[in-house]
């Protein structure tokens, strides 16, 4: 087991360097010195050699990034170009935000979408199941940005129920969480629902049923604790797009998380920036899908997690 | 007996994919909004005046939907009908570049690897591995930041984001078909790689390839919208649906239709396309169909 973790943890080490590196060579293919781009068209020409020298730029690329992963193995994550914070506490001071979106919307994602998807499976072809595949697929199919800024019309300007933008109190999150799982929920819905349908045609049901025992039982001891074994994988997935829609989701509801940094340094390029939280977000979905993994295992003893 | 032979077998694989299909009702459905509203924005210039799309007007500003204006006007007086149709051109446009460039790259490189195995299988994998390691909004968006901005390179950012999960569909599907008897036939008859490979592997082993190019198409319009929205995609007045909600942002709450009409149409082409790729996975794969 041990043996196992530290291989799966071990293998976040390719993924970083691959990264980096890929972004640093693009960067170098890319058009434009960023000391010319940061300093503006109005910048003395000796200006701009001081700024190359203090960026370091003046160094081979190769040179360049051997440092930056110097720094990298440190947990240092270098500076913006731009504005000359440090891009790890920056960084750190707007994970608490994204990290409570991220849970919150989970959360709901979880609560609302395996008890539907159960639902479903139980009748199925009957009317719910129609109408929470087809509301699935509605919700799937809407851009989470359009469907934030209409629920924020909605019940922050018209109905007044709910403050529109922000990140002071939980309330703040209530919309923020149910825009950014609405586009999850679909896939929970429909994953749940296979699950349990999968399930449900194996023998020893078959067994269960011919026994007698009540449908209820049968649902809840013998088909859910499978059925939700496919369920829990998923939730590291899951996790992955979450973060994805949390950046429009952070942008609609004016949240300072860590997305809005993104998008404010992608923007004016900001490098630096965007390459820190890339790594640290690459490496922490990666430690989350370890952790479901190994969940997986423990509440599943038929499977073996070994390297 | 002849008769009742060709009872059996009167349809060609093709022809009993496309029986299954035209039974689908929701993929119909999906297939006939989606061809529509392809030729509503290939025909556009014959039924809209494309200054229309640009020309500002500041008298006509935010006239509700009606007769004159189909879809009203924005906050400079510019006619969304014209505007929306346009932006279906560059919406759906884009996507399709984005699949289809992903998917270049996502087949020669997956279809190498599950053919030839071994040591470049596991350097094309572990390449792949890395891309699908970043969630694939940040990873464009980095691509974005580090090549500047521009329609071009968001369409390349994407399709970098996209080309793994290509690739890995593709590499699965061949490591089945590279030990099928016709494929060691063709290697007995001293048949090249290359033509093994593009004539009798990628053939069979295209419908998986398929069913999540169409499903992928959706998720690219959304994701090119998304990143319009955000003001890191393509870039205003060039209308694109995300870009034109991004426009009429401050604007929607006094006038919600600014807002509907655009996300109206990327849900519902996302939806269509989704049940176009759902119908085909159906179609193509009847076992999985539950």
């Amino acid at each position: 087991m041990t043996k196992y973790i530290m291989k799966r943890i071990l293998m976040l080490i390719p993924v970083v360097i691959g990264i980096t590196m890929f972004i640093y060579v693009i960067m170098s293919l890319a058009p434009g010195d960023p000391a010319t781009l940061i300093m503006g068209p109005d910048a003395k020409y000796e200006d701009i050699l001081a700024k190359r020298q203090e960026l370091g730029l003046n160094d081979p690329i190769f040179i360049r990034y051997l440092k930056y992963m110097a720094g990298v193995i440190r947990g240092d994550f270098g500076t913006s170009w731009y504005n000359g914070y440090n891009v790890m506490s920056e960084f750190l001071s707007r994970l608490p935000n994204t990290l409570t979106l991220g849970l919150m919307s989970m959360a709901i994602t979880i609560v609302i979408g395996i008890p539907f998807g159960v639902i479903a499976a139980v009748r199925q072809n009957g009317a719910i199941d129609y109408c929470t595949l087809v509301l699935a697929m509605l919700f799937s199919s809407m851009p989470a940005f359009w469907f934030g800024l209409m629920a924020q019309i909605y019940f922050c300007i018209t109905l007044g129920w709910l403050p529109a933008t922000g990140a002071d109190t939980l309330k703040h999150f209530i919309l923020p969480s149910i825009t950014l799982a609405s586009g999850s929920l679909a896939g929970q819905v429909r994953l749940t629902r296979t699950s349990m349908l999968e399930v449900n045609k194996l023998d020893y049901v078959r067994t269960a049923r011919s026994k007698g025992a009540s449908e209820s039982r049968i649902i809840m001891k013998h088909v859910l604790r499978n059925g939700m074994l496919p369920v829990v994988t998923s939730i590291g997935g899951h996790f992955a797009t979450l973060i994805g829609g949390a950046i429009v989701t952070e942008s609609v509801f004016a949240i300072p998380g860590v997305a809005s940094l993104m998008i404010n340094a992608v923007k004016i390029r900001d490098v630096p920036v965007v390459m820190g939280i890339i790594v640290v977000i690459s490496v922490f979905v990666g430690v989350v899908n370890l952790l479901v993994d190994l969940t997986y295992a423990f509440i599943d003893p038929r499977v073996k997690l070994d390297g | 007996m002849k008769n009742n032979k060709k009872k059996f077998s009167n349809k060609s694989q093709l022809g009993m994919i496309t029986f299954r299909f035209s039974k689908n009702k929701l993929a119909m459905f999906g297939l006939a909004v989606i061809t529509l509203l392809i030729i509503l924005c290939i025909t556009a210039p014959l039924y809209i005046n494309y200054e229309d799309v640009y020309k500002q007007s500041m008298a006509n500003r935010f006239i509700s939907p009606g007769s004159g204006h189909i879809f009203g006007t924005d906050q400079f007086g510019r006619d969304l009908f014209a505007r929306i149709i346009y932006g279906g051109r560059i919406s759906l446009l884009a996507g399709l570049v984005v699949v289809a460039f992903a998917l270049i790259l996502g087949v020669t490189l997956g279809g190498i690897a599950g053919y030839f195995g071994g040591r470049v299988d596991n350097i094309i994998m572990r390449i792949c591995d890395v891309f699908m390691a970043v969630p694939r909004m940040l990873l464009s968006m980095a691509v974005v930041a580090a090549l500047g901005q521009g329609t071009f390179k968001m369409l390349l950012a994407l399709s970098i984001a996209a080309f793994p999960g290509y690739a890995r569909t593709v590499r699965a599907s061949i490591m089945t078909l590279r030990n099928q008897e016709y494929v060691e036939a063709a290697k007995c008859c001293g048949t090249s790689s290359a033509r093994i490979i593009f004539k009798h592997v990628v053939p069979n082993g295209l419908g998986p390839v398929i069913v999540s190019a169409t499903l992928g198409l959706g998720g690219t319009i959304l994701a090119i919208a998304s990143l319009g929205f955000l003001g890191i995609g393509v870039a205003s007045p060039t209308p694109e649906w995300g870009t034109i909600l991004s426009e009429n942002r401050t604007n929607i709450r006094y006038y919600p239709y600014l807002g509907l009409i655009p996300g109206m149409f990327i849900a519902i082409s996302v939806m269509c396309l989704n049940f176009v790729g759902d119908g085909l996975r159906d179609a193509l794969d009847p076992r999985m169909k539950n």
